[in-house]
Formats: C-alpha cells, structure tokens, sequence
C-alpha cells in the first residue's frame, strides 16, 4: 500500500523539547513540494516531560484523513519506546536516537531499524545545552530529507522564512540538517522504498489551522468585544484573533484600539459579556471547548428566550467532564443544540475546514444578528489545532454585514405602537433597538423571565405560548438561511447513504472511494448546520438506510436527526469513533461493510 | 398588581434644565412590598438622575435576580433595562460598556446576587475598573424565597423565623476597597438626603463606584433581633460625614466653616463637598478606612456616607486603550482589513 507519496510518519518526541517547530518543518516542506499531507498532533496535557507525537500522513489521491498504519516511526522519546516500537507496521522503518544502544527486548524481526546517534552528533558539534537538545530534532529532520527524497532547497526557504530577523540562528540549523544527512547517506541505503516526489498538487492552497482561521472569520466578520477564558483546544483561536488585531484594528493616528480582548474570569462571565455587547450592538464572540460550553448553558438560555445575538466557537474536545482535554471529539452536539434547561434550540454551524471555519465564522454573525439568537461555531481539537491544507481564505470587498431587524432614530421615530417582541413582518423574527438610540422610544426591559411582546412580565399562559411558538417559527426560518448542506458520491445508483459532518469529511471521501472501489455504492450527505433544512430532510427520505457517521459515543447528531426530522431509528445506522483521535477511512469503511454483510446474512 | 398610574401630566411639574420632569424618570408601579426599603432607593435614583439632568435614554440599567433586581423596571422607563442572570450584570455591564462607552451604566444588584452567587463577578467587575455605578440594595436575606439568611447577614442576628445566624457576614464595602474600586459609599435607603448626592456623585465618577445601601425587608428581615432592621440601622448608624453634590456649572457656596468642609473635585469638574466631618475621617486614605470599618463591625457600628474616593482611578475603556468611537458605531470600513490583506495572511500560509 505504502510507495511514492503514499505513507505515514510519526514522530515520537518529548513534550517542550522544541520538537513541534521541526516537526512542522518536515510537513511543510512536503507541502512545498507540491504533496498533500495532513499533519497531526496527538499531544498530552502538560507543558513539558510527557510524551507526545506528531503524525504525517503524505498521500498523493489528496486523502487527508488520518490513516492507520506506521510506516516510518521518528523515536527519540525512551519513554515511549515500546508503544512506538510495536506500533510500526510489518516492513515498516523505526529510526531512533542510537547515541546509547537499543535494548533487545525492543528489536523486532518485522521491521527495520535505522540507528542514528542523534545526541552525540549533537553534543560533538554544538556546546550550548539549550541547542544540543533542539538541534537533534533538526539533526532527525535532515535524516529524513535524505531517506524520503525531499528537496533540501526548500527545506532551507523554510528555515530562512522560519527565522527571518534571526539570521544568526539559521547556520546552526543548516548544519543540523547536514549532520543528519550526511550520517545517512554514509550509513544506509536511500531513499527508501516509499518517499516523497514533487508534484503539483498544493498549488494555490494554504496550510492553516483552523483556530487561526475562525479568528480571521471573526475579524472580518467585525467582532470587536472578545471576552473569553483560556481552554485547550480553544485557546489558540483567541490568540490570533489577538494578534492580526494588534495589527489590522488599531488606529494609526492614535494607537487606540477598535477591539477589546478581556481575559474573563470563567466561561459564565465571558459569554455574559458577549450578550451584553451584542445587546448593545457591538458584534461578540467567545470561543470555548466542553466544560466552558456547559457553564455557558445558563446564559445560552437567556440569549435564546431575550432574543439577544450571540457567537460561540466552541472547538470541542473529548469529554465528558474534564475529558481528554488534548484529543478530538465531535461530542458536544445535542449539549449545543439544546443549550439550557427550559424548551431552547440553538442554531449550529459544522466546518470542515479550515476555510469553513473563517467562511462559517464571518457568516455566524450575520446569523446571529438576523435571527437574533445565538449561533455557535462547532469546530473540534483536530480541526482548530491542526495545519490543514486549505482552499485560500476568502473575502470579497464591499460584501456588506447584515444586522438583521435593528430601528434607527428615524425609523423609530416613524414607527407607532413598537413593541420588542411584536412579529410585525410574520417570520418570527421582532425588531429590536440599540440602547441610546431615540430620546423617547424604544426602551424596554429585557428579561429571561416571560414576557409579552412589549417586553413586560407575565405569567399568562396563552402569551407564554404565543412566545414560545413564536420562537419555533424563527427556528423554521433559520433553517432557511443556514448553509445547506453539501453532497458527494453517486446519487444515481447508491444504495444507501451516508450522513457526516466536521472533520469526518476527509476520512468520509476517502471512504466512499474505497466502498466503490469494492461495489459499494453510497451518497453522502455533510451536514453544515442544524436546524436541518428542506435538503436534509429529503435526503433522510430517499434512502431506506443510512450511516450517520460521528465522532463521540451516543451517536448525538443521529439523536438529533431522528428527534427534529422524526426518522425511524432502524434507518439510521451508527458508525462511531470516539477513542480521541481522528476518525480514519478505515474504520468507516469496516464498520459500514460488516453491517452490509451481517445484515446480508440475517436476509439470507 | 393592578395599579395604573394616570397618564395625566400636570403642566407646572417643576422642569430640569434638560426640560424633564421627574415623571420622565419614572418607572412602572412597584410591585414589591408596601414599605421595601428598595422603593425608596428607586426613588432616590429618579431623583438623583433628574437634579443630574441625565438624558434618559444615555442610560443602560442592568440588574440579576432578585428583589432587588427587579427594580430596574420601577425607576428610568425611557432607559434601556437588562434583567438578566442571578448573580451575572456584572458580565453583562462589562460587555454593554465595551460596546458602547458613550452610555451611563447604573448596575443594580442585591445581596445574594452579589455577595453569594455573583461574587465571583462582582470581584472580577472591580478588579477591572469597570465604569458603572453598582448598587447593592443589602437587605441580609433573600426576599424572594422567602427570607433565608444571605452572607451579608450579621453573625448571631435572629431571623424572623427564630433561628440565629451561625455564620460571619461578608462586608461587600470592605471588599470592594480592597479590590480597588475607586468609589465606595454605604447608605440606608432611609436616608434620602444622604442617598441622593451620593448616588449623584457616584454617577459622575469614572469606574467602579460602589454604593452599599442597607435596604430593611419589612417582610421577613425588620423584626427585633435583626441587624438589618428601621430600627437597628437608625440606631446603630454612624455618619462619617454630610455630603453635598455640587454639578458642573454650579456655583460653590461656602455654608460651612472652612476647618469642617473637604472638597473633592470628579473628573467631569463637579464636586462632592463633605462637612461636619468626624473627627480624624479622611476618605482619600485607604488604610485609615479599612481601620475604621474593621473598627465599626467590632463596636457595632454602621459606617454611612462616602467611605472611600481614588480620583486616580483609570477606567477599563482607558485601561485597554479603546478607540473614542463606541464600538458599536464601527462600521465594515473599521472593520474589514480588506480583501488585499487577507491576500497577505494567505501568502504567509503557503
């Protein structure tokens, strides 16, 4: 299976020992070289000592989904020694740090080792202890380059860009490189059976994580208030929401700043602040991971029923409870969906990418303002915290916000009998006003308690209904606004059908390949957003069966479609990961197969 | 409640220099208790905003949950209100303020909302010098569900149910000084002339100012026994001094002796004048205040008046250096870096 741009790297280094920057060097290059790869971090959470690996996947069909199956393992972490020595692959490659001999137990007869003294070519030719230990993961890295054939110009374009404005220290890892090729080229034969050749399949693309480019779809998409709390996996997001901030919203004249980024003290009070803002028309937005979402329940609900627009990036992680904070999940579904105790419903956005993520982001806001309600971004750990090869981000100039049914002065003063949550124009969706806007109307009360449409308290049971059923016919009208979803495969002659969304999608693609490689015909369907419109519905209808595919381990967005569109649940079939890491191919298609032909079996 | 306030507008109700009357600074009809100590305050406040000759409609009000909280509705009609989470304005103020610094933010909050369930927002709302006048009407209990004991309430204070409170009060003055918030003043909502100009100075000062007004519950926190009583607080109270608030343009008349009065200017020019001052008391001296509550809980005593005052204090906005444009105001020209920047941030990607 494994040959020319057709294998898996991974690395096995120490947590803090500068491993991550040459780790993406050697992905990046493969990029630069015109090859798909998708990189991953499966990383511990701690800051330094744990063991923690980064895997490359280098596949010239452009699948970019993890992929089972070590050819070439990078181990310069004893600690790990014997997991990464049994998780090679029959015929794969183990390079290791030979500067002390392997211990026998670790030798296996399958595989090949390629011995490399990494700390003592380190230790004859750098003094300094800080550099000793960085410059083995460049010594490594130069290893590679040489046995997988990759070019050594654009390596050193990279280490160049990498430490622009540090010249000094691009000598040092030039020489590194060298140390580690020269070593191979003396020692082993090379390249190996399986490496890299140029092509020109990345051309055009970006690689980006999607944290990164959900904080430009906010910054383009106008958030100016950005409350929120530090949390794994979302935490990235802010940063750079930050930084392209410092650098494109201040003003020049002034130095003062047209954002606002507070570090609040939990998730409660940083999405209190987003609702605050938005009610005052300022556009907001907080990213979170699970824990935060769930404290965010109780304002989420308050957003819902006041009517008050509200953004969330929510870069799910496993759970539940404190979970595995640095692994992947797809499990925070029905908690979004249904945010907050009483009858609420939330409108979701899927990304699949990075380019979604900064499209889906932008368009979050006009949503939320539209509809009046919150709007939350469902990104997950290997989305946001991962480099993807992207479709360049997206932005056309002189595309316009929409902020949905908001009265000015003049409109206020023109209008007679307002009432907050009157439905003037039958869509479920009031006008609302900005405080400050009219000496004399406008003003109302908001409150999470029921209310009249003039915003007034009561406990009357016919206008409670009124509201409430006011609420589900904006919800309806959600569903006509929201991105549809996106299809894939054979829709003449599939048998059944499959349902993703979020980063399943690549291993998704790659798994339709492989069921008709073998005769089995499928339509896909990725979900972009709930509420589910028109589309998804007919698509739910069309097909006797059909896998619902996600990452967590009740089956959530199968819970959802058979709750909202009323399926019977023997059409929808689970096929689940939720070991952490990324879904692969594989196990779609294993499981999906063996359900076709056990069912076969019971028929027959 | 079935009340109906006459719509009847006398034309000889005396006028601010805005051309409001006190009218267009009320609220709905109370419906808390006939006597709340809250309703008082809410008069205070109509009053406060009409001497201030405050727009209405530049003022947002936000409050949580509880008696307390409900007041917003009865004061300010022409103003934004958000009744929002228990324990939570303080988030909500601090999102309302960033996106719009051009507004007067007046906070209301009770006991429990500050004090128990919102403590952490409370503390963390000082902490950043946000720019609100924060009202808590500090009754010792929890009204609305029916008289609990709150962490404000006395250690060994009977309830009206009969049983002694075994737990010591959290004194939300001393805590918000240490916090550093540039304005604290304690009241009672008996004492309007003292209310008022303190509640006027508090709207003029830039960042966090706090008032802690003990507000008696009649229900189920002014029996004999309670230290949050009419009786208790008239008896026990010790006023460190009076006070006058003196707007802008007015001019300052000496009705004093010289040796008794401190003036304090606020950043917009007015002043708070303070007389017959006790002895030694020195508001712009935080430790000497900090001494003196410590002091007054030992012997019993209910400090009132203006406690403390940082002229110093650096509101949040100033803080983080936010733009004079309400953010709010900012448009897709502000906003957008442009299709050719992102072009930029691709390329630094590829």
């Amino acid at each position: 299976m494994s040959g020319i741009n057709d294998f898996v790297i991974r690395f096995a280094n120490v947590n803090g020992t500068g491993s991550a920057s040459a780790n993406f060097l050697f992905a990046k290059t493969l990029f630069r070289m015109g090859i798909p790869v998708s990189p991953k971090n499966i990383f511990p959470s701690n800051i330094q000592g744990l063991p923690t690996w980064y895997e490359v996947r280098v596949c010239d069909k452009g699948y970019l989904g993890r992929r089972e199956g070590i050819d070439l393992m990078v181990c310069v972490n004893p600690q790990s020694l014997e997991k990464d020595v049994a998780s090679v692959k029959d015929g794969g490659y183990f390079l290791y740090d030979s500067t002390k001999p392997l211990h026998t137990e670790f030798l296996r007869s399958d595989i090949h080792y390629l011995p490399v003294p990494l700390m003592s070519l380190c230790n004859e030719n750098f003094t300094d202890a800080r550099q000793k230990q960085l410059f083995k993961n460049m010594v490594y890295v130069g290893a590679l380059a040489v046995l997988l054939n990759l070019d050594f110009e654009v390596i050193a374009q990279l280490v160049g860009e990498q430490f622009k404005g540090k010249e000094k220290l691009i000598q040092p890892n030039i020489l590194a490189l060298n140390l580690g090729a020269d070593y191979v080229r003396k020692h082993f034969d090379f390249p190996l059976s399986f490496h890299a050749e140029k092509r020109n399949l990345t051309h055009g693309k970006i690689m980006i994580d999607g944290n990164t480019a959900a904080a430009l779809g906010a910054l383009y998409g106008g958030a100016t208030v950005v409350p929120w709390y530090p949390i794994t996996p979302s935490t990235s997001l802010v940063d750079a929401f930050t930084e392209y901030a410092e650098q494109y919203r201040v003003d020049p004249e002034t130095g003062r700043k047209n954002f606002a980024v507070i570090q609040a003290e939990d998730e409660l009070a940083a999405m209190g602040m987003v609702i605050g803002a938005m009610w005052n028309g300022a556009r907001a937005f907080t990213a979170t991971s699970g824990p935060g979402l769930s404290l965010m329940n109780e304002f989420l609900g308050l957003a819902y029923f006041a009517e008050i627009p509200a953004v969330l990036i929510d870069v799910q992680r496993a759970g539940p409870s404190t979970g595995m904070p640095t692994r992947t999940q797809q499990s925070d579904v029905l908690l979004a969906a249904y945010a907050s105790h009483g009858d609420t419903k939330n409108v979701l956005l899927f990304p699949s990418t990075p380019d979604e993520c900064f499209e889906l982001t932008a368009t979050a806001f006009d949503l939320a303002e539209d509809l009046q309600t919150p709007v939350i971004v469902m990104s997950d750990l290997d989305l946001g915290m991962n480099d993807h090869i992207s479709e360049p981000l997206h932005w056309q100039n002189g595309r316009t916000y929409n902020r949905g049914k908001v009265l000015s002065a003049e409109e206020l003063e023109q209008t007679k009998g307002w009432g907050r949550y009157l439905d003037v124009d039958h869509d479920g969706v009031p006008y609302r006003t900005i405080p400050g806007t009219h000496p004399q109307k406008g003003s109302y009360f908001t409150r999470g308690s029921s209310h009249d449409e003039y915003s007034r308290y009561t406990e009357d049971a016919d206008t409670y209904v009124r509201i409430m059923d006011r609420l589900l016919l904006k919800f309806h009208k959600a569903a006509t606004l929201v991105p549809e979803p996106e299809f894939y495969g054979d829709d003449v002659s599939a048998e059944f059908g499959i349902i993703y969304f979020g980063t399943t999608h690549h291993a998704a693609m790659e798994a339709l390949d492989m069921l008709s490689a073998v005769d089995l015909t499928a339509y896909a369907m990725r979900l972009k957003a709930f509420p589910f419109s028109q589309k998804v519905r007919q698509f739910t209808e069309r097909f006797d069966k059909i896998y619902v595919i996600e990452q967590n381990r009740d089956a959530q967005m199968r819970t959802l479609l058979i709750n909202e569109l009323e399926i019977h649940p023997e059409r929808l079939i689970k096929v689940l990961n939720y070991d952490g890491t990324p879904i692969t191919a594989d196990l779609i298609v294993h499981k999906i197969s063996s359900d076709i032909h056990s069912s076969t079996l019971i028929r027959s | 409640m079935t009340y109906i306030r006459p719509a009847f507008h006398h034309p000889a109700l005396p006028q601010n220099e805005l051309g409001y009357t006190r009218k267009d600074y009320e609220g709905s009809i109370s419906t808390l208790c006939a006597g709340c100590g809250h309703d008082s305050i809410s008069a205070a406040i109509v009053e406060a905003c009409f001497e201030l000759n405050i727009e209405p409609h530049k003022v947002a009000k936000l409050s949580g949950i509880g008696c307390s909280s409900k007041t917003p509705a009865y004061f300010l009609n022409q103003s934004h209100g958000f009744n929002s989470v228990h324990g939570r304005m303080p988030s909500v103020a601090t999102g309302a303020y960033l996106a719009n610094t051009d507004l007067l933010y007046l906070g209301v909050s009770g006991d429990g909302d500050s004090a128990s369930i919102g403590m952490g927002q409370f503390v963390h709302a000082i902490r950043r010098s946000l720019n609100i006048t924060y009202i808590v009407m500090n009754n010792g209990c929890y009204g609305l569900t029916k008289g609990q004991d709150s962490a404000t309430a006395d250690y060994g204070y009977v309830a009206k149910a009969g049983h002694k409170n075994i737990y010591e009060a959290i004194d939300l003055c001393g805590l918000a000084i240490e916090l550093g918030a540039g304005f604290v003043a304690q009241s009672f909502s008996g004492d309007k002339k003292q209310l008022i100009p303190l509640i006027k100075a508090a709207m003029s000062y830039q960042g966090f100012a706090f008032l802690n007004v003990l507000s008696p519950c009649v229900t189920f926190n002014n029996n004999s026994g309670s230290t949050k009583s009419y009786d208790y607080i008239r008896e026990h109270n010790a006023v460190m001094s009076g006070m006058d608030f003196i707007p802008v343009k007015e001019e300052i008349t000496a009705d004093y002796q010289e040796d008794t009065v401190r003036e304090i200017e606020l950043h917009d020019g007015s002043y708070i004048r303070l007389h017959k001052l006790q002895q030694g008391w020195n508001p712009e001296d935080k430790y000497a205040v900090v001494n003196a509550l410590h002091k007054a809980r030992a012997s019993h005593e209910i400090l009132t008046g203006l406690l403390y005052i940082n002229n110093d204090q650096m509101p949040l906005h100033q803080i983080i250096r936010l733009t004079d444009t309400p953010l709010n105001k900012l448009t897709e020209q502000a906003l957008v870096p442009g299709a050719g920047i992102l072009d930029q941030i691709n390329a630094s990607f590829a």
